[in-house]
């Protein structure tokens, strides 16, 4: 009997607080004014900390962190993040801590374009490096261009792009596809079978070569595509067998590289048999791929891990230290650590955040990059880059076998090439 | 000659490779009327399964028998595709009989849940599984070579196929489950424990599944994203097929399995793909059912 008049009881001055609770809410309804003073007056104190700039600059991370792309965009953020660890570490940039915000764009377009606008509007950060797809970059582009954003886009791509609110890194397709198929004519012959992924950067990439193969004298075979995601390569395997070609130059993106690799090897073609030459495939897929299955093949990119700079031995040694003894770097990875350090050059020659502030100052900078010195090319917001082809080790590193002498003039347009006239539109 | 010869090995193998995907589905699915959105994550854990398998071999075996790792891989993936699958019945699965829509909705959760807890583990780049040293290469007949690996994966659906069979047609326990599946509540009355049934059942579904990510280390890429490359195809299969027979996704995967590589060949990759699709709507239209239909006396048919 005691224990249920407890229990009403209790119930009872559980109702009341309650009640009392919602009176507690009532009044701070009305004393609402007084506590939208009081954040107006915290504002101020927060405008004024930012004049003696004791504030971090954010600056945005979106990549694609969950989902399919997060296969090769997860090791980007980790340079990036390493990146604006040293440079903190160094004293940070105009005496102010860089503080990434980071988010997952999970693969999905546009979830990207609403990750960018969160990132411009509500965090309100100074710049973003981030994206790796075209999809994804298109997806975003509007946004930045609209927020009057800044982004650091870190991977090669099909060019016939330059907008005013993106700096590219990566090579445009006069740094890496066309000096690879000029390199190929001359040394590995004439009869070209294409094969890519099915969408918007290899066939680009392809209508480029085709042009390029006309005018200097090659002859297309054949020109496949396969959907992203397509795990069975045993029937393209086989036309390429009865088709006969003397280099195929490979634009696969993604797990297509694994199956194709694979297969390729279980029908007894080897290396020596066929050449193939890959611009989506660095030391980081070769992992999953198996080094086995791709030792002999060709690659053509701006850097690998084996690139011999002092700045790249001392990069890879600090990102093997920071991430495990196992990781690889490569090309968009080292594209991403530098787009960072870019941008505090610019901001510290700017002696601002501003973004066209720092655009302006961006125009002609240098850096000492692991791959070589590269310079950003005011006109199109592009790097010059040396250009390498690289040959699969059995190790999984690739072995630079042909470089350019000197860092090549970004033309995302490919202006300056004749034969590409009418490409551009 | 040779080409065309190659082509028709060709189809086999893919319709062997789908096969092996959807056996376990056409269990689940087939048989269980469970929209299992989890399935090629099960695949996926096989796969990594195996890839576990051999590191363990790597680090603390002798060089010599390496090899071996796939022998044991193939039991590993399937009793631990078949745990994992027990575990999803006797938490969520058993809530959600007869509700197809909440079982679609639950299970791509799951799906998700896993994709990213296998990120977590091993990282979301690829890794890579070295196949055996007995299946590297192939057998050179008549001017081109058939991978070992293709013929491999071809004798293991037959021999998949053959336990399915028998395990289903000829054993008491196969006999209790095609009494709970085709009529759960007489099952019931003659004192079939129903919930036991069920929860083996969807475990030996998903075991299957296991079997088919250890296959397809031979072949793809390894990765928190592998199921998803499968998960159209095989249901494609199973339905095509027939729900509820085995001999339905045998015929089912071997029309899409042809027809995909015969229209790839004649075509292209994305195009083939259409005309498979195409088909395979045609073809429903035609015979809802599929190839093949249960006559059955279930009143909730």
């Amino acid at each position: 009997m005691k224990k249920t008049w407890l229990a009403i009881g209790l119930s009872i001055s559980i109702a009341l607080s309650a009640l009392l609770g919602g009176c507690g809410s009532g009044t701070a309804t009305g004393s609402s004014a007084s506590s939208a003073s009081a954040a107006v007056s915290s504002e101020a104190a927060a405008s004024s900390a930012e004049t003696v700039s004791e504030d971090p600059i954010k600056v945005g991370i979106l990549h694609s962190l969950s989902g399919t792309m997060a296969i090769s965009e997860v090791s980007v953020k980790d340079a990036e993040i390493m990146a604006i660890e040293e440079i903190n570490a160094a004293g940070g940039v105009l005496g102010r801590k860089i503080e990434p915000v980071v988010e997952d764009g999970a693969s999905d377009w546009p979830k990207f374009a609403e990750k960018a606008k969160k990132l411009l509007q509500n965090d309100k950060v100074a710049t973003v490096f981030g994206c790796w797809t075209s999809a994804s970059r298109k997806a975003v582009l509007p946004v930045f261009e609209e927020n009057n954003g800044l982004l650091w886009y870190p991977v090669q791509y099909e060019g016939m792009e330059s907008s005013p609110n993106i700096f590219y890194s990566g090579a445009a397709p006069n740094q890496q596809i066309v000096p690879a198929v000029e390199w190929l004519l001359q040394n590995k012959g004439k009869k070209f079978f294409l094969l890519g992924s099915d969408y918007v950067f290899p066939r680009t990439a392809n209508k480029i070569i085709k042009a390029q193969l006309a005018a200097q004298g090659g002859e297309l075979i054949a020109e496949e595509y396969t959907p992203l995601g397509h795990t069975d390569y045993s029937t393209i395997v086989n036309k390429i067998k009865a088709a006969k070609p003397d280099v195929v130059f490979n634009t696969l993106n993604g797990d297509s590289n694994v199956a194709f690799f694979k297969e390729l090897k279980a029908s007894g073609i080897t290396s020596k048999d066929l050449t193939t030459c890959s611009v989506s495939v660095a030391e980081e897929e070769i992992r999953g791929i198996g080094a086995d299955n791709m030792a002999g093949h060709l690659v053509s990119w701006n850097y690998y891990q084996t690139t011999d700079t002092p700045e790249n031995k001392a990069f890879v040694e600090k990102y093997r230290a920071k991430y495990g003894a196992d990781r690889v770097t490569d090309d968009p990875i080292e594209a991403a650590y530098i787009n960072v350090y870019l941008w505090a050059e610019a901001v510290k020659k700017a002696g601002s955040t501003d973004v066209a502030k720092v655009k302006e100052a961006a125009k002609g900078l240098e850096f000492k990059a692991p791959e070589g010195t590269v310079k950003i090319e005011g006109e199109n917001q592009h790097l010059w880059k040396p250009v390498r082809i690289g040959e699969v080790q059995p190790d999984g590193l690739i072995k630079e076998i042909w470089s350019t002498a000197e860092s090549v003039k970004p033309d995302p347009y490919l202006k300056s090439y004749d034969w590409a006239k009418g490409l551009s539109n | 000659m040779s080409t065309y010869l190659l082509q028709i090995f060709n189809g086999v193998s893919v319709s062997s490779i789908l096969m092996l995907a959807a056996l376990g589905l056409a269990i689940t699915f087939g048989l269980m009327k469970i929209i299992n959105m989890a399935h090629g994550e099960l695949i996926m854990i096989g796969a990594y399964v195996t890839y576990v398998i051999q590191n363990i071999f790597i680090q603390f075996f002798d060089k010599s028998i390496f090899s071996l790792y796939y022998i044991i891989a193939l039991p590993g993936a399937f009793l631990v595709a078949a745990l994992v699958g027990y575990l999803l019945e006797i938490s969520i699965i058993k809530r959600l009989y007869g509700r197809p829509l909440d079982s679609l909705l639950a299970t791509w959760g799951v799906s998700l849940i896993l994709q990213q807890l296998a990120r977590s583990i091993f990282g979301a780049p690829n890794v890579d599984v070295k196949s055996p040293g007995w299946l590297e290469g192939g057998l050179v007949l008549g001017g081109t070579q058939l991978p070992y690996k293709r013929l491999f994966i071809i004798g293991l659906v037959i021999a998949c196929i053959a336990g399915v069979y028998i395990f289903l047609y000829r054993t008491a326990y196969g006999r209790k489950i095609r009494a709970v599946m085709q009529n759960r509540p007489m099952a019931q009355s003659l004192g079939i424990n129903t919930r036991k049934v069920d929860s083996i059942t969807f475990a030996i579904g998903a075991g299957l599944a296991g079997i088919a990510g250890c296959a397809l280390t031979l072949l793809g890429s390894i990765g928190p994203t592998l199921g998803t490359n499968y998960i159209v195809d095989t249901f494609m299969v199973v339905v095509l097929g027939g729900v509820g027979r085995i001999v339905g996704t045998v015929t089912g995967s071997a029309a899409i399995g042809v027809g995909n590589t015969t229209f790839e060949f004649f075509t292209n990759a994305s195009l083939g793909k259409v005309l498979v699709f195409l088909m395979v709507i045609i073809f429903l239209q035609w015979k809802p059912q599929g190839f093949f239909t249960i006559n059955s006396r279930a009143l909730d048919e």
